[in-house]
């Protein structure tokens, strides 16, 4: 502690600078290209799943005895609010008007949703994410909300597989078929977040949706759930499949429910983030071997000394991991401050924008202790490793300077 | 008592293919409470001797005893440990760590050997007192003057009460009147029983011991008593 006190300020800035760096490397770097994909994960979550989601099962059309699924639903005190969908795909067409023939008529292919328009927004907030003109209400008829990605201007890709409509602007009208039915509606807004279940659908409003399909049995095709803040999922996930819910639909959690690239990219990215903060975790211990190796053969004829004078090996080679120990853990501790005092609040508040997520920086309590441990561990091997060399040289040498 | 026993010890130093023989087949013996100076030209091997009776080298043949005790096969950390708390040290240049106080300095060895600080600091205060330092407990090495340095180097030495005191040229870097001090010293802590190994190449101090042992290209050429 004294050879610090009395080392030279500046060097021992810097030191706790580097690994200040280290530090923040190794928490930073995967925790933004996690948090890449933890925004997606979020924002799926938020705009689309909310806590948790029950769908149709696979071989059905629709929920069957949607009703009495969604009476049980409302009878959990867990649940906060939610929100049911009517699903079914279909077929949208603009300029038909002015087209001379049928080729010139712009046709994309797209999911239609009917949902009760205060109970989504309720849920999800979609009204933020209109870019263009209102959001619906529920005494709308024959108006439609259109996901930015079916319109070319928002999503100018040409793709055989992919048609979007070009020239539509709010208050045009639009020819859609659903089924049997084909009717002409009104844009009333468009709809575009990073979420492709919000920006690919067409939203109607679920009274004349209903009656557009024929669903005169109320049955729906989803329900998103939100759950009151501090809910596990899982639990309530389970007490829907305990009350029979799971014979007629699938319950999943939205941890369930995340499309599985989403999990593999996750995967991979904290790999690549970790593979990354390996190489500033060498770097960091190259930097403590140098410092505390120059620190010992500066020291070399004092470390002679005292075990000259019966101090051991092991005592003076704990004052040189202690000093390793207090690079770290000075920097690691102005990292945490960094860390959770600035740069997690900051990405929070201002999100990298990514073309499918808002990234944020995610660092967990539990991992950033871990790799707190990791930096620890590491610099107090690259402190001793030096620190032993020169001790285990012999203390007359060392007292008279021989090599 | 016979403190120090050394038989038919050879210290060889080997440089790529040259190999020169500093200590030859030395013999000899020191009892309690004597005081010995070594005395001999520059490179007759008086250091080096001291080196190997003082545990801080290793004899390439022979045999050093320490109060009946054979250091042949003792360990690194055996070694350590029995100069912490048996022998004690007098380098010709102090050997004072820097960053540590006049009282810090004296006190290290003391709580190394698991004194409490506070115990430790008095005993290193009182060490300091006995020479004549009690006024520069709190100053740095570099604060010190050189006579100074090596009183507290002596008070380090002296503070754990060692069995023998060993001094490597201790006033080779003094002048006259701090030499003279730091041998009036050595003549009372003497008086109080304590044995001392003393390599000097000066007459007027080697006078003050009880024995010179001479030495010449690494042989004892002269054993004897002077009072």
């Amino acid at each position: 502690m004294r050879q610090m006190r009395r080392a030279s300020k500046w060097t021992t800035g810097l030191i706790i600078f580097v690994m200040t760096l280290t530090f923040l490397n190794l928490v930073v770097v995967s925790g933004i290209l996690v948090g890449l994909i933890e925004g997606a994960v979020e924002a799926n979550k938020q705009f689309y799943t909310s806590d948790i989601i029950i769908s149709k099962l696979e071989k059905k059309n629709f929920i069957e005895q949607s009703p009495l699924i969604e009476n049980i639903v409302n009878s959990l005190p867990e649940v906060s609010s939610m929100s049911a969908r009517y699903i079914e795909s279909g077929r949208i067409e603009a300029n038909y008007r002015e087209a001379a023939n049928a080729d010139e008529i712009g046709t994309a292919g797209g999911t239609f949703v009917g949902i009760n328009p205060e109970a989504e927004d309720a849920l999800t907030g979609i009204s933020r994410f209109i870019v263009e003109g209102e959001y619906l209400s529920s005494e709308d008829y024959d108006q439609i909300l259109i996901g930015g990605y079916l319109l070319k201007r928002y999503f100018p890709v040409e793709s055989p597989g992919f048609a979007t409509l070009a020239d539509v602007e709010i208050g045009d009208k639009v020819r859609i078929t659903v089924g049997e039915v084909t009717r002409e509606v009104g844009v009333k807004g468009i709809v575009m977040s990073k979420v492709d279940e919000v920006s690919t659908r067409v939203f109607f409003v679920d009274k004349q949706f209903r009656e557009l399909i024929g669903r005169d049995d109320y049955n729906i095709d989803e329900i998103s759930i939100k759950l009151v803040a501090g809910t596990d999922p899982t639990i309530v996930k389970e007490a829907l499949i305990r009350s029979g819910v799971a014979e007629f639909a699938r319950v999943q959690t939205f941890e369930d429910a995340q499309p599985k690239f989403l999990k593999d990219i996750k995967a991979t990215f904290a790999l690549l983030g970790n593979l990354i903060s390996s190489i500033g975790l060498v770097v960091a211990s190259i930097t403590i071997f140098i410092v505390i190796f120059i620190n010992a053969i500066t020291r070399r004829k004092f470390i002679g000394i005292l075990k000259g004078i019966g101090v051991s090996g092991r005592t003076i080679e704990t004052s040189y991991v202690f000093q390793s120990f207090f690079y770290a853990a000075c920097g690691s501790a102005i990292g945490v401050a960094i860390l959770y005092g600035f740069l997690e609040p900051f990405f929070l508040a201002h999100p990298i924008d990514f073309p499918f997520s808002d990234g944020i920086l995610v660092a967990p309590l539990s991992g950033t202790v871990i790799k707190i441990f990791i930096l620890m561990a590491t610099t107090i091997i690259a402190g001793y490793i030096p620190a032993r060399m020169i001790i285990r040289r012999n203390t007359l040498d060392s007292i008279l300077g021989r090599n | 008592m016979q403190l120090i026993q050394v038989k038919n010890l050879t210290k060889t130093f080997i440089d790529g293919e040259k190999e020169t023989r500093v200590l030859k087949n030395i013999d000899f013996s020191a009892e309690q409470g004597e005081w010995i100076s070594i005395m001999g030209r520059s490179g007759a091997g008086k250091s080096t001797l001291m080196y190997q009776m003082s545990l801080l080298d290793d004899p390439t043949s022979g045999e050093v005893y320490l109060f009946g005790r054979d250091t042949h096969n003792m360990s690194a950390n055996e070694k350590t440990l029995f100069r912490l708390s048996e022998l004690g040290f007098v380098f010709q240049d102090y050997a004072l760590l820097p960053d540590l106080t006049a009282l810090e300095n004296v006190a290290v060895p003391l709580m190394m050997q698991g004194k409490y600080k506070k115990e430790s600091y008095s005993k290193a205060e009182t060490s300091l007192e006995r020479v004549g330092l009690g006024h520069r407990l709190d100053n740095f090495p570099s604060q010190l003057s050189g006579g100074e340095q090596q009183r507290t180097s002596i008070a380090r030495a002296l503070a754990h009460n060692p069995k023998i005191l060993f001094a490597d040229e201790p006033t080779a870097n003094l002048d006259n009147e701090s030499s003279r001090t730091i041998m009036r010293l050595f003549q009372e802590v003497h008086r109080q029983g304590q044995t001392i190994i003393m390599v000097t190449h000066e007459e007027e101090y080697s006078s003050l011991s009880e024995r010179i042992i001479l030495l010449d290209d690494g042989k004892v050429i002269s054993d004897k008593k002077v009072k």
